[in-house]
């Protein structure tokens, strides 16, 4: 079965192309890209003017809660709005009940992904053993059973010491480490971001530092052993200045950031609606010199990745006290117009820079397959809606849980279809596709 | 001329506008007059019920509403819930719910969490006074500090004010320095500097960790109370070390006005905050402080209490 | 705006009124006057200041703020609640006469309040009611021992009192329909 995506504006920066292309579908695979291709009894698709055909997007950082917190999202649900979003892979976190630090786990999350046929899953395998800090996990073992990373996410991998046997343990596998990068006794039981805001509001404060610190930490240490650290959903500016400093000296650092963070800053704790805890997210929202260098560092070229962190919690969960509700905010169908709207329209970065941080990049981390439309690769493709303009309605989102700070913004740019091994796996009626 | 609030609920000073703060005072003088008279009962609030839901033990200032309410013929109801039993059982939401199937006009709370009231705000026909949100605002404590004050000096505008204590975690040094700093007062806070929130020079006040320059020709010194289950965290060394440098000791007072008073919103640690001899001398208004609690309690009440259906009685 | 009653209508109104308090109650003893606020309290001093010109003797005089005894707090919207003044009566009125003091009589209901407010201060020997003027339309079984004027109005007109100390001019106004 062969498809033709005839005559729209293709952006995929791996092979230097930004200009009107055909792209002919074999089966699962990209077949060629060209003008004036044709191919017999290959079902032709016209992109209308203003949509963008670009390598399938890959988020590295969700939580797709499966298994044992299925009330807050599935396997099945996450890949549902991962594909609504535009993005054909994802890479889920290992902090599910019970932790995905065994083969086990993860044969059980590659079923579900595959029953569900939507969006390709890659899991992440702990650091360590139930993610307590203590041991290192059995990483080969993860490894073979189809993990890609490992992390300790939701926690900082605990100690100096099992940081860099997790970096020397996995620069064997060709694996990054992922880091989420936060000093325990720093954040103590804080809830945001520690400030004039915080401290107007009452509410315990997490100090920028508190991420820095622990990224300075990583960077050392992937630095003495060679290993590859990847900071994830970086949101203080001494966090991004440490990752600089690393990357000059060469070390083996990337690094990730959430459209929330180079977005929002803590002021939207206070107002327009005080305490809502669809503003409550870890690491929290900071102020605007720190939303001002994630935004520098996507620029300047310091920051590898758009990730989302999606972080799926039930109403009920969030419909309790500021300080009692989780952290997190669901964010796979906000990622691509909120990066549209204020990175890509605003002319900060090109949509060539965008594929690179939400395709190239994550597939580059992961050696995981995509982020170019090589022939022979696998047919993952994007189809994004410059002009579309987007109204977030958290009711009418895909992911089973619903806690957005975004509801009732707009945004300008969206997603028009998405395309996973060759197949149709989302297509926006609004945004012109069948 | 202001005569009523501009709020359905009372969630903090950071809502108020300074005409709106001297209405409460003004009014709270009135209802001081109330709770002079032989019969302290005036029927204003008769057939309402208010509903104190307090989720923290707090003797001082549920007892306070209570008299409040009660002197203006509310119906009262206290709920206290220890928040131990909340974490296994009902959520907040859940509890309000419930309170506000029986129709209360009014429920004030009391709790652990700041912001506990806004949320209760965004669920409850009833209106919401705050008593005490986490480490957010106290602010029927701010207006009855304001009152005392301005009962004592005529004014607030242009004193000098100095709080001492616990500024981290202390939310009736929130709402004093909203309330004062809107009236025009000069704020010093001063506190060990492990006990100082960074942001808190974002709010008009100076900041100093030396007492005796806090304290210098102050017309009021402010104590907060340091919550001594608070400070496992090791945030001074010792409360005998704490008395030596931050105590408010009668040598100390002496740098202040000949006029000072002495606050202190209670219950006191005597000879670790402040020294017994401050506490109970000649420039002490603590007990002042108490008695127009009430007095600033039963105006906010009585302001939040609704309009008048008709000027039937305007004749 | 037709004046009902100017200065000098104001002034021999309350002249007379002094007069009548004294030959009903057959000198000042035991007597006070308490002004409902806001426009009673002038009224009560200007009537204290004409005894003393009859009899050369002092009245205590008081003022009563009946906003907390008012029937009409009602509803639970923002509120409108209106504004509460000091009530300042600083005398015993147990075993007194009180001869309260307002300035409109219309459907009853101030003074019904005022009356509640008073025995919550004590128990007076009598009360009685002066009113500068009475415009009708009763609500309640309320009468004033003392009118200025009577003055018919329908309830859609407005009556309003203007007195020097409060408002700078000593007038009665009656405001036609809206």
């Amino acid at each position: 079965m062969k498809r033709l995506l005839k005559g729209g504006r293709v952006v995929d920066p791996v092979n230097g192309r930004d200009g009107i292309f055909d792209v002919l579908i074999d089966g699962d695979r990209i077949s060629a890209v060209g003008t004036n291709l044709t191919a017999d009894g290959a079902e032709v698709i016209n992109i209308p003017a203003g949509l963008v055909v670009v390598p399938g997007l890959i988020d590295m950082h969700v939580h797709l809660r499966e298994p044992g917190q299925e009330h807050k999202e599935t396997v099945a649900t996450g890949v549902a709005s991962a594909v609504a979003g535009g993005f054909t892979a994802v890479a889920c976190m290992p902090n599910t009940k019970p932790v995905n630090d065994n083969a086990g786990v993860t044969k059980l999350i590659l079923q579900k992904a595959a029953e569900a046929n939507l969006a390709r899953v890659y899991p992440i395998g702990a650091v360590s053993r139930g993610q307590k800090g203590e041991e290192l996990a059995d990483i080969a073992e993860l490894k073979e059973a189809g993990c890609v990373a490992v992390t300790d996410d939701g926690l900082p991998v605990a100690t100096a010491i099992l940081a860099r046997r997790a970096l020397e343990y996995t620069s064997m596998f060709n694996m990054p480490v992922i880091e989420h990068c936060e000093d325990q006794t720093l954040k103590g039981d804080g809830v945001a971001h520690e400030g004039p805001v915080a401290a107007s509001l009452g509410l315990r404060g997490i100090p920028g530092v508190a991420e820095a610190i622990t990224a300075g930490r990583d960077i050392l240490l992937a630095e003495m052993t060679g290993g590859h650290i990847h900071i994830a959903h970086m949101s203080a500016w001494t966090t991004i200045e440490a990752v600089r400093q690393g990357k000059s000296r060469g070390v083996k650092v990337t690094c990730e950031v959430c459209p929330h963070h180079f977005t929002l800053t803590d002021d939207l704790l206070a107002a327009p609606v005080a305490y809502d805890t669809n503003t409550k997210m870890n690491p929290p929202l900071r102020e605007a010199r720190d939303r001002d260098a994630m935004i520098a560092g996507i620029v300047d070229g310091t920051v590898d990745v758009i990730s989302t962190d999606h972080a799926p919690h039930h109403y009920d969960e969030k419909n309790v006290e500021f300080d009692r509700a989780p952290f997190g905010i669901v964010g796979l169908e906000t990622a691509v117009p909120i990066t549209l709207d204020k990175l890509v329209h605003t002319g900060l970065i090109t949509l060539s820079r965008m594929v690179e941080l939400m395709s190239v990049n994550p597939a580059k981390i992961l050696n995981v397959p995509g982020g170019s439309l090589s022939p022979g690769a696998p047919a993952d493709i994007t189809i994004l809606a410059l002009e579309l303009l987007v109204t977030v309605d958290k009711a009418k989102l895909v992911s089973k849980s619903k806690n957005t700070p975004f509801h009732g913004w707009s945004f300008k740019g969206g997603v028009a279809a998405t395309i996973v091994g060759g197949r149709t796996v989302y297509s926006n009626p609004a945004a012109g596709m069948q | 001329m202001l005569t009523t609030l501009r709020h359905k609920h009372l969630l903090g000073i950071a809502d108020l506008s300074p005409d709106e703060i001297v209405l409460v005072l003004d009014t709270a003088e009135a209802m001081k007059e109330v709770g002079q008279r032989t019969i302290k009962k005036v029927p204003t609030l008769r057939g309402r019920t208010v509903i104190n839901l307090f989720f923290e033990p707090s003797t001082r200032t549920r007892t306070s509403f209570e008299i409040a309410e009660k002197r203006l013929s509310a119906d009262t109801l206290n709920v206290a819930i220890a928040s131990s039993s909340v974490v296994k059982g009902e959520t907040l939401v859940d509890t309000a719910m419930n309170l506000e199937a029986m129709a209360p006009s009014m429920i004030v709370l009391r709790h652990a969490s700041s912001g506990a009231c806004h949320l209760l705000s965004r669920i409850c026909k009833a209106s919401i006074v705050n008593a005490g949100d986490g480490m957010h605002e106290h602010p029927t404590q701010a207006l009855l500090d304001a009152f005392t004050i301005r009962e004592r000096k005529g004014r607030l505008g242009g004193l000098k004010v100095a709080i001492v204590g616990d500024l981290l975690h202390s939310r009736v040094l929130r709402s004093n320095v909203l309330l004062l700093t809107k009236l025009g007062a000069d704020v010093w806070v001063c506190a060990p500097a492990t006990l100082i929130p960074p942001g808190l020079k974002q709010m008009g006040v100076t900041v100093t960790t030396r007492v005796d320059e806090a304290v210098a020709g102050a017309d009021v010194i402010m104590m907060l109370r340091i919550q001594l289950e608070r400070m496992q965290g090791a945030f001074f060394p010792s409360q005998r070390e704490y008395f030596s440098t931050f105590g408010m000791t009668e040598a100390r007072v002496a740098r202040a006005k000949p006029d000072v008073i002495i606050m202190h919103p209670g219950p006191i640690n005597r000879g670790v905050e402040i020294a017994s001899e401050v506490a109970d001398g000649p420039h002490s208004v603590i007990l002042d402080q108490v008695a127009n609690g009430v007095a600033v309690r039963m105006a906010v009440l009585y302001l939040l209490a609704g309009e008048p259906q008709n000027n039937a009685a305007a004749d | 705006m037709p004046v009902v009653m100017d200065a000098e209508r104001i002034s021999r109104a309350l002249t007379r009124i002094a007069h009548e308090i004294l030959e009903h109650n057959r000198g000042l003893s035991n007597l006070a006057l308490v002004g409902v606020r806001s426009r009673g309290v002038p009224i009560a001093h200007r009537l204290a200041h004409d005894i003393l010109q009859i009899t050369k003797e002092e009245v205590v005089v008081g003022a009563l703020d009946i906003t907390l005894y008012r029937d009409d707090l009602m509803g639970a919207s923002v509120g409108l609640a209106p504004l509460v003044r000091k009530t300042e009566i600083p005398f015993s009125i147990d075993g007194r006469t009180i001869v309260l003091v307002d300035d409109v009589l219309y459907t009853g209901r101030t003074t019904r309040a005022a009356l509640d407010a008073l025995t919550d201060f004590g128990r007076p020997k009598s009360i009685q009611l002066v009113v500068l003027v009475d415009r009708g339309h009763r609500e309640l079984p309320i009468k004033a021992d003392y009118v200025g004027k009577n003055v018919p109005t329908s309830r859609q007109e407005s009556v309003q009192v203007h007195l020097r100390e409060l408002d700078g001019v000593d007038e009665v106004l009656l405001q036609g329909k809206q």
